[in-house]
């Protein structure tokens, strides 16, 4: 159950990798960081809404503006750093990635305070009994909401004309803009819907580990993105995939082996699997042309 | 040769130099105290650019994205240092007619030799399955390998695991960083310079029309990589024996990352430009330390946002292409034109 849901959120943000990576060929280092920013945002909103009786009401409002704020950091994002260095090469486009994952880590750690926050959740917590093992409410929710959200982008990318118009984009950029497809916009969308869902993952990570601190989007962010690898990068049941199958990976090395190859773990799986299968589980293989 | 004498002129220079500065040569003198720090910072800012020139060998020149760097600076780290602990006394003893200045060479050779070729051995084996992949894939496969690496010494308990490797003897200071930094700067430069180095020159810009040309993309590859790797490891060893303590949490893969900015910054495929890169990094985050005391972690944020304006108006890094050689062709032609030939 905890590496469904620790599963759940390294899905939720392999999303946001997924499709920008899908659409600019860009490792967006900085995700993990908008993550954090999103769990940051979650708690401070619900510090200012407490009342006397958490509530699922109250948990939505949360969830809504702290996913704003996240989609707005996407945007600016996007917007400051990443659009001035898009037609250079991919190097560049890189290291002002990692530039702007330090700038929010640091900025984090300066605006936030450096020390670890343990978050109150605003949803009613409760647990209940499934056969043998004890699902508590955070868990559940975390499982259902990565479900729903992933669900949601697929109708989006696949039913919208929105959705075409990423697609076009990330099949060819220049023949989607020749085709009059407003590329800017579309990928300026892209970045605040990624960040969006980073923002979800962050306020659902504050329920069911209630810790968070500034540098926690690191590693989170690096696994997402071996997950979103995973399952085959551009495909969104891919990134939940990959997501789960790290999540449950790590609990169980955990469990049954040695805490500190945790890290190693997602690493392992996803160097075996590029050696043997380079598109990913659910991804479907490129052809190389001249 | 010729070409090299300058490169040897800095070695000799700074080998002199760091043994006046260490009161070998002129016993009884040595650093006053506030040079201490200086000092420090500089050695330090060798042993990064010998860590960026070498990586510029895979990602400038080769072509291939690798950021698991920091992986073999440890591999190579903690192989010389364990040597020098557990077979120091041994080495010592096998030329113990020396004086102690030149036994302690002969360790330190030994040494950051055991660990280049531990190094070499991690590159090749890292290098052999993942350099089939390409662009970002690689990337995040060395990214991999550099972590896996580190928690794999992590749990090594006779080289201290989690608390740290301790009590490693200081062997090197200032002069040797620096010697090792121009002898690796000529063999990058000589390989580079070899119909070799024309391979991997060829790799970088198609490889597919290299391996249509008859070049084997993926031994090239290999090899420019084991090569890598154990510069990185003998900055490792160098890093170890300068610092007398080890802990994996220096070689995480942010270290990686940092290689990979300094070559960047510095400009990718030049030599001259990994060397400005990593003196430049290590300088600008020092000297950003006074603006601190306007709030802590402030250096690291002016550091960040000076990273993403520099790869905004200079995405070819602070050089660009501009390399060694531009500087002397500039002389040449100077010479051309005053013995008045065309």
């Amino acid at each position: 159950v905890n590496g469904l849901s620790l599963g759940s959120i390294y899905g939720l943000i392999a999303l946001g990798y997924t499709m920008v990576y899908g659409i600019l060929r860009l490792i967006n280092f900085a995700h993990g960081d908008v993550y954090m920013v999103g769990a940051y945002a979650g708690y401070y909103f619900s510090a200012y809404l407490r009342g006397d009786e958490p509530s699922f009401f109250r948990a939505g409002l949360v969830m809504v503006a702290s996913v704003a704020v996240c989609a707005v950091l996407g945007l600016l994002i996007e917007r400051l750093a990443y659009r001035p260095v898009r037609s250079a090469s991919k190097m560049t486009s890189l290291i002002t990635a990692i530039g702007v994952s330090l700038l929010l880590e640091n900025l984090g750690q300066l605006v936030f305070g450096a020390t670890p926050q343990s978050v109150r959740s605003p949803a009613p917590s409760f647990s209940f009994r499934l056969g043998e093992v004890t699902v508590k409410s955070a868990d559940l929710t975390i499982f259902v909401v990565s479900l729903l959200v992933a669900g949601f982008l697929y109708v989006l990318v696949m039913k919208t004309k929105t959705g075409i118009a990423m697609r076009a984009v990330s099949y060819n950029l220049d023949a989607a803009k020749l085709m009059g497809v407003p590329t800017d916009r579309v990928i300026a969308f892209t970045f605040a819907l990624g960040s969006g869902f980073a923002a979800v993952a962050g306020v659902l990570v504050g329920m069911a580990i209630p810790q968070i601190h500034p540098l926690m989007g690191i590693m989170y962010g690096l696994k997402a993105f071996v997950a979103a690898v995973l399952g085959g990068i551009g495909d969104i049941w891919g990134a939940l995939l990959g997501g789960l199958l790290i999540g449950l990976a790590e609990t169980f090395v955990v469990a049954y082996g040695s805490p500190t190859y945790r890290d190693a773990i997602a690493f392992a799986i996803l160097i075996l699997l590029l050696l043997f299968r380079p598109q990913g589980i659910l991804g479907r293989p490129v052809r190389e042309k001249v | 040769m010729r070409r090299l004498l300058p490169l040897l002129g800095i070695a000799v220079a700074c080998a002199l130099l760091s043994l006046l500065a260490e009161g070998v040569l002129v016993p009884g003198v040595s650093l006053p105290r506030s040079l201490l720090y200086p000092m420090r910072i500089v050695t330090l800012a060798g042993i990064n650019i010998i860590l960026a020139v070498s990586l510029n060998l895979i990602n400038g020149f080769t072509g291939q994205f690798s950021i698991g760097h920091a992986g073999f600076m440890a591999i190579g780290a903690y192989g010389a240092a364990w040597v020098a602990m557990t077979f120091g006394a041994v080495v010592r003893g096998a030329v113990d007619f020396l004086p102690a200045f030149a036994s302690d060479t002969v360790l330190l050779v030994v040494c950051l030799a055991v660990g280049a070729l531990l190094s070499a051995l991690g590159g090749l084996l890292v290098g052999i399955p993942s350099l089939r992949l390409r662009g970002d894939y690689l990337a995040i496969v060395t990214l991999g390998f550099g972590e896996i690496i580190r928690v794999f010494i992590l749990n090594i308990d006779t080289v201290g695991g989690a608390r740290g490797y301790v009590g490693i003897p200081n062997l090197v200071g200032f002069g040797w960083v620096y010697f090792t930094a121009a002898a690796t700067l000529i063999v990058v430069h000589n390989i580079v310079h070899s119909s070799f180095g024309r391979t991997l020159l060829a790799v970088r810009e198609d490889e597919i029309a290299a391996g249509a040309m008859g070049v084997n993309t993926t031994r090239a590859k290999v090899i420019s990589f084991v090569i890598s790797s154990s510069m990185a490891g003998i900055a490792g060893g160098l890093f170890a024996f300068y610092d007398g303590y080890l802990h994996t949490n220096e070689f995480t893969f942010i270290k990686s990352i940092e290689i990979v900015i300094m070559i960047v910054i510095g400009g990718l495929g030049s030599s001259l430009g990994s060397v400005v890169g990593g003196a430049l990094y290590i300088v600008l985050t020092e000297l950003l330390r006074p603006v601190d005391q306007y709030g802590s972690g402030l250096r690291m944020v002016v550091f960040s946002l000076a990273l993403i304006l520099i790869m905004i108006f200079r995405p070819q890094g602070l050089l660009g292409s501009i390399d060694f050689h531009a500087l002397r062709r500039r002389r040449d032609d100077k010479k051309t034109v005053l013995a008045g030939r065309p």
